[in-house]
């Protein structure tokens, strides 16, 4: 974990992407189909920093939404309202050219090494085509280049004329990881980058992408489901439920002392590879699945598997407050006076 | 139902072997276990470690060719699986022996409902009529935790969410009551939300029908609180077997340590890079004479990469497969009470 100079690289202001799935038109009342129009309200309202040099871990269940705001970040999936500054320049407003020219800082980690690498382009073009495409050789051969970005990322340059297939996972986020630090990125979002691969290897894949931070001064949105690795690798963490922050905090905040609901059940839920507290822990098991974000519920959206909601809870849709000094969360049951869910009941 | 505490299963050096063009790949080489009734033993190890293939062996789901069993004995309740014939095994498999794979999305049919699933599995083994078939499917599904399970039992599979489809599988599992359930990977596809709520299934329905169960995984959180022994693998070898309490606390294989290590751990980092594994699992079609494991061993001498390790001993119950198994379990006893 690298020193933030407190300086915000990216800002969210009331991002908002969603879907929209049709329906409410007058062919779907005549056929019977939705009279009102099916809207997925995939990231709704999300206002953040990320600071230089840090790593902002957002985690989620499945369909919160987190995919869908770290593709918006980068505007590869078109935003519906609000703003995303990036060193002070607003992304969401910004033309398709400038928002290639701004690609060279920004750039991406996908989540399945199989799947995010053209089968049929050797390593060497896969990690060089963003150089040419850029015209970044500075004079060099790009192929120099390519295996300079090999060497960093561990892997043998002898490879360069290899085929993805013949890597394994870990190799294969290793390609991917490279291809992102061709055009020497400022900021990266990586999604799922450990979630496809062994446990093994997963560490490898951490420990590398941290080296790099501080080498390179990056930083990193890291998204996951996997609480162990964001509390590894995260400075700060977001927690995301159905397209809201529902609460922010410092990495070793949220984990000792969570105060959301939903965070603790989240935190609970991870199971310790450690036998004797296995076998002693009481679970917050929250009931029932993740609502659908298709009209999703009123109020807080939490109120539905939440433990404490109360009849308020189904109206008031909280807002994101600093309960505690930078830690914050979104919960009506909760103030900076009274801080403690528990205790409000 | 025999004596309440004798061996469900026994399997005895068990080898699978694929002929693949790349030659023989000795996915599962030499594997010997033992489960009690009613108890639950973990399976830990990477992709490639031959754990699934084991639990395909039991089952006699090895697709021949290109796979083949080719030695050991699979004992299920004194009978030996591997001598009967595709018919008997038939008669066991879902009756008997029942098994939950990894992704729920994949192993049902999305064709069918999710009533004519669950019925065909008594109608087939318990000779239910289709109105008996439909009231158990029923109450399979209560049984599983679905609410208002006769609104959704007509459903199709895409009706239902992950954690709710993994929760039909296992209700699927559990129809007949078997004596085995095996559990391949069944919570890797869940959000952590979900699997807390799996695992308390699996772990609720073990004490009511006291099913032996075989959980199969890579995350070694999620044995440590459901079994009490386990296996972990490794390149096709049963490289350690220990009660899960002992392993986590005295591993005696430096594999398994190097597993319990990377495991990002909150009480011993701040800051620390994480312990990492260096290197690669291996290309298990081309092994090396010597010890699988030993180019990425920290502890390795010349002697691992000459020689294939003996399956040392090191309590009635905990043996490792490593030339210094006795050294590595020393060392963690030390580690252990410095801590403490």
């Amino acid at each position: 974990m690298t020193e933030t100079n407190g300086k915000s690289l990216i800002s969210l202001e009331n991002l908002k992407v969603h879907f929209n799935l049709g329906g409410g038109g007058i062919l779907d009342k005549l056929t019977g189909g939705s009279p009102v129009p099916r809207v997925v309200k995939a990231v709704d309202g999300v206002t953040f920093d990320i600071k230089a040099g840090e790593t902002l871990g957002l985690v989620g269940e499945s369909g919160c939404g987190k995919s869908t705001l770290g593709k918006a970040l980068l505007r590869l999936t078109p935003i519906t309202s609000g703003k995303v500054f990036y060193n002070g320049k607003d992304l969401a407003n910004s033309s398709e050219k400038e928002m290639r020219e701004q690609r060279k800082h920004l750039q991406m980690i996908f989540q399945d090494p199989y799947a995010s690498l053209n089968p049929r382009m050797t390593v060497g073009n896969i990690i060089g085509e963003p150089i040419r495409t850029f015209g970044l050789s500075d004079g060099g051969s790009v192929e120099r280049k390519v295996q300079d970005l090999m060497e960093t990322v561990g892997m043998s340059r002898r490879f360069i004329k290899r085929y993805p297939h013949e890597f394994s996972g870990g190799q294969r986020q290793r390609i991917g990881i490279a291809r992102a630090l061709a055009v020497d990125p400022e900021f990266i979002v990586a999604d799922e980058p450990i979630s496809a691969l062994d446990v093994s290897i997963q560490a490898q894949i951490m420990n590398l992408m941290e080296d790099l931070q501080t080498q390179k001064n990056l930083t990193y949105l890291f998204i996951s489901h996997d609480l162990r690795a964001i509390r590894h690798v995260a400075d700060r963490v977001a927690v995301m439920y159905l397209g809201k922050i529902v609460e922010l905090a410092g990495a070793k905040d949220i984990y000792a002392e969570p105060l959301m609901p939903y965070t603790k059940a989240l935190i609970s839920a991870v199971p310790v590879p450690d036998p004797e507290i296995e076998s002693k822990r009481e679970r917050i098991i929250l009931t029932g699945d993740v609502p659908s974000p298709i009209n999703p519920p009123t109020g807080c959206r939490f109120h539905t598997r939440c433990p404490f909601a109360i009849e308020d809870c189904k109206r008031i849709e909280p807002e994101l407050v600093e309960i505690k000094p930078k830690h914050y969360a979104a919960c009506i049951r909760i103030s900076p006076e009274n801080p403690y869910i528990e205790e409000n009941v | 139902m025999n004596e309440k505490n004798g061996t469900i299963l026994s399997v005895n050096d068990l080898k699978t072997y694929f002929q693949t063009e790349d030659g023989v790949v000795k996915a599962v080489d030499g594997i010997t276990f033992e489960l009690k009734r009613g108890e639950t033993l973990g399976i830990v190890g990477e992709s490639g470690s031959g754990k699934s293939v084991t639990n395909l062996s039991v089952m006699r789901l090895i697709p021949e060719p290109p796979g083949k069993i080719v030695n050991g004995d699979i004992i299920f309740d004194g009978v030996d699986v591997r001598k009967l014939s595709i018919e008997e095994v038939r008669k066991i498999r879902g009756k008997r022996m029942a098994m939950i794979f990894q992704d729920p999305m994949t192993s049902l049919n999305p064709y069918l409902k999710i009533s004519t699933q669950l019925m065909e599995v008594t109608q087939l083994h318990l000779g239910h009529s289709k109105q008996q078939a439909y009231e158990h499917a029923v109450e399979m599904l209560r049984t599983v935790g679905i609410p208002a399970p006769e609104n959704r039992i007509d459903n199709y599979p895409h009706e239902f969410s992950g954690g709710m489809r993994q929760r039909v599988m296992i209700a699927m599992a559990l129809s007949c009551q078997p004596e085995l359930l095996i559990a391949d990977e069944p919570t890797t596809a869940l959000d952590v939300t979900i699997q807390a709520q799996i695992l308390e299934l699996i772990k609720d329905l073990k004490k009511d029908l006291g099913t032996s169960v075989i959980l199969i995984t890579h995350d070694l959180g999620v044995v440590a609180g459901m079994t009490e022994n386990i296996i972990v693998m490794y390149a096709g070898k049963v490289f350690e077997s220990a009660p899960t309490k002992e392993l986590f606390a005295t591993p005696a294989n430096p594999y398994t340590k190097g597993l319990l290590k990377s495991v990002p751990d909150p009480a011993h980092e701040e800051g620390k890079p994480l312990y990492q594994i260096p290197g690669l699992p291996p290309d298990v079609a081309h092994l090396p004479p010597g010890c699988p494991f030993a180019e990425r061993c920290e502890r390795a001498e010349d002697i691992c990469e000459r020689e294939f390790p003996p399956f040392v001993q090191i309590n009635e119950n905990h043996h490792s497969l490593c030339h210094f198994a006795k050294e590595v379990y020393a060392e963690s006893i030390n580690q252990g009470s410095t801590i403490s």
